[in-house]
């Protein structure tokens, strides 16, 4: 409990170690997320153009 | 050497090469900064001044400093493009802002949280380093709204290393505005003369979440070049053949 409470500072410590955990998950998700559209996008146009040659 | 530049500046070579590199970085990054938050958070002494409060820079300092660090990254990145006319610069500038962009947000947040039982305000518009990071932030949004803004990628390249560049300037003034003028914000505590002026049970944590920070920065940024080399060279023949190898992307 005494982890939790930072002397009374909990709230501030523990929210700013929250907002980074999700920035990192944000960043990373974000990143895979745009890489993978853009990867099936090309995918799905390549192929089209192959298949009428 | 210009041999070893000219292959690493070529998009296939370096699309390939970030693959592998980015695991090696992320690891390493985030297991420095699982050790960094633990011993931050419940190993270090707590501050004689400031309390359990303090803890609050594990994640703020690493944080400012990548704000900056992705700043000068995209500003020199934009240079080499602009000088040498190579297109990967480029697309490292493109993938570092919004990194950028997402750690100085965190880093006024988390500052802006520090502020409040500290100072006894969230925010300070006379305080010239508050000040000055905000304009950071508004010149990572503007360098973003710029290149989205325009759809000929070489126009948007151009025009918005243009503004990389001169919005440099703006990170020795974060820099040394606690030094230049009177600031509410602490003066510098790790690099300053005679050496950091902390306790090493509070410094090693510190140097680990800047050092985790920085790798993990590292992989997302390599993640996101690939991604924009992939983007810009959709219509050559190494982009073809690896999407209709039966493997796929490597």
């Amino acid at each position: 409990m005494d982890a939790l409470a930072m002397g009374g500072y909990g709230a501030y410590v523990w929210s700013c170690f929250a907002m980074t955990f999700a920035v990192f998950v944000f960043n990373s998700w974000r990143a895979r997320v745009r890489h993978r559209a853009v990867y099936r996008d090309l995918e799905v146009r390549i192929k089209a153009v192959e298949e009428r040659l | 050497m210009l041999t070893f530049l000219h292959k690493m500046a070529s998009p296939p070579h370096f699309y390939g090469l970030a693959n592998t590199l980015g695991p090696w970085l992320a690891v390493p990054g985030y297991l420095l900064i699982a050790f960094g938050a633990f011993a931050g958070l419940f190993v270090a002494p707590p501050d004689y001044q400031q309390g359990d409060a303090f803890r609050i820079i594990y994640v703020h300092v690493p944080a400012a400093y990548l704000s900056m660090m992705a700043y000068m990254l995209m500003a020199v990145a934009s240079g080499i493009g602009l000088i040498w006319r190579i297109k990967l610069a480029h697309a490292v500038a493109a993938a570092a802002a919004p990194l950028g962009a997402a750690f100085t947000l965190l880093a006024l947040a988390t500052g802006s949280i520090w502020g409040k039982p500290m100072w006894g305000t969230w925010w300070e518009w006379g305080d010239p380093r508050l000040t000055s990071e905000l304009i950071l932030l508004f010149l990572y949004f503007g360098y973003m709204a710029l290149r989205s803004a325009i759809d000929d990628t070489v126009k948007a390249d151009k025009a918005s290393a243009v503004l990389a560049l001169v919005g440099a300037v703006n990170v020795p003034i974060i820099h040394f505005s606690v030094e230049w003028w009177s600031s509410l914000h602490q003066g510098p505590t790790l690099v300053k003369e005679g050496g950091p002026a902390m306790d090493p049970a509070m410094l090693y944590p510190l140097l680990a979440m800047i050092v985790g920070f920085t790798l993990v920065f590292g992989a997302q940024v390599l993640r996101r070049i690939r991604t924009e080399v992939l983007y810009r060279e959709r219509r050559t023949n190494w982009v073809r053949h690896m999407i209709l190898t039966p493997e796929g992307e490597s």
